[in-house]
């Protein structure tokens, strides 16, 4: 796939995303807070956020996957892990722990950097010390961290 | 904590923006757009070759706020409250937890439920729930 092409693709992500208020870890909290909602103060923007998303997906995935393959592959590679195991558990939890703290997430935090803040920098720096660990712990335990061809 | 605007439409059209991109990934790639996959695999060892269209999709990433600030005149209102020790162990926590769960926020939570699957299911909801719980403690509790 030709790279601007895929530079294209994210920023259009990344649009979405500041357009979505979701690069304002403000913002996220405020939807987290659920304490929020007797108080009148609850922001549930988020939801809606994933409500435009998974609505164009749903309908632009299936219109998509009825071709051969893709534009600039051979085939589709689409996750094929269907066990509900305990990594399925645990990794999401931590996430949300992480989520939960600060307001990012690893999409909006990229789009952070454009920023130029520090706090975007030492985020990111962190959650990709994250990753490495996670990819060297589960490749010691011999299973595959985020197989080359899985989902993301 | 700061108040934040309910933008229900503002939100709703940069999801719909969200979505359109992961439909272009996988019409021209036929991968899932999940940004912890796509960041996480920029680092070694890698298992293909396609490195420069991972790092071309998260230069787009980081360009958004320039090209968004370029076309309105300003960059979206952005407030982070979290000092840097919080942030470095939020930055630990997102990125084990998102690689040990195989995706975050985009691929299980927009791509994931939009292909139906139960394992994006259960991660959504694993996460959310202790994302609210986590925001609950250090907000009402702490």
């Amino acid at each position: 796939m030709p790279v601007l092409l895929q530079f294209l693709t994210g920023l259009v992500f990344g649009v979405g995303l500041l357009v979505a208020g979701m690069s304002d870890p403000a913002k996220v909290l405020n939807f987290l807070d659920l304490a929020a909602i007797p108080a009148g103060t609850w922001d549930a923007s988020l939801a809606f956020v994933m409500a435009g998303g998974i609505a164009v997906a749903f309908i632009g995935f299936r219109l998509v996957l009825k071709r051969p393959h893709p534009v600039f592959a051979e085939r589709y590679s689409l996750p094929t892990a269907t066990a509900v195991d305990t990594r399925i558990l645990a990794g999401p939890a931590i996430f949300g722990i992480g989520w939960g703290l600060a307001g990012f997430c690893p999409g909006p935090a990229l789009t952070a950097l454009g920023y130029g803040t520090a706090e975007a920098l030492v985020f990111i720096l962190a959650m990709l010390a994250g990753m490495a660990a996670a990819r060297r712990l589960a490749r010691t335990q011999g299973t595959q961290a985020l197989l080359p061809r899985s989902s993301s | 904590m700061t108040a934040t605007a309910f933008t229900p439409l503002a939100s709703l059209v940069g999801g719909g923006l969200i979505g359109l991109s992961a439909v272009m990934l996988m019409a021209f790639e036929g991968r899932i757009a999940g940004i912890s996959g796509i960041a996480s695999r920029l680092l070694p060892p890698y298992s293909d070759g396609a490195f420069a269209g991972r790092l071309a999709f998260v230069a787009g990433l980081v360009a958004a706020p320039l090209a968004y600030a370029g076309v309105t005149g300003s960059f979206p209102v952005q407030t982070v409250e979290a000092g840097w020790p919080l942030l470095v162990l939020a930055g630990l926590l997102v990125g084990f937890g998102s690689v040990w769960g195989n995706g975050c926020t985009s691929g299980h939570g927009i791509c994931g439920l939009s292909r139906l699957s139960l394992r994006s299911l259960v991660a959504v909801l694993v996460f959310m729930t202790t994302a609210i719980a986590t925001v609950f403690v250090t907000r009402h509790l702490l």
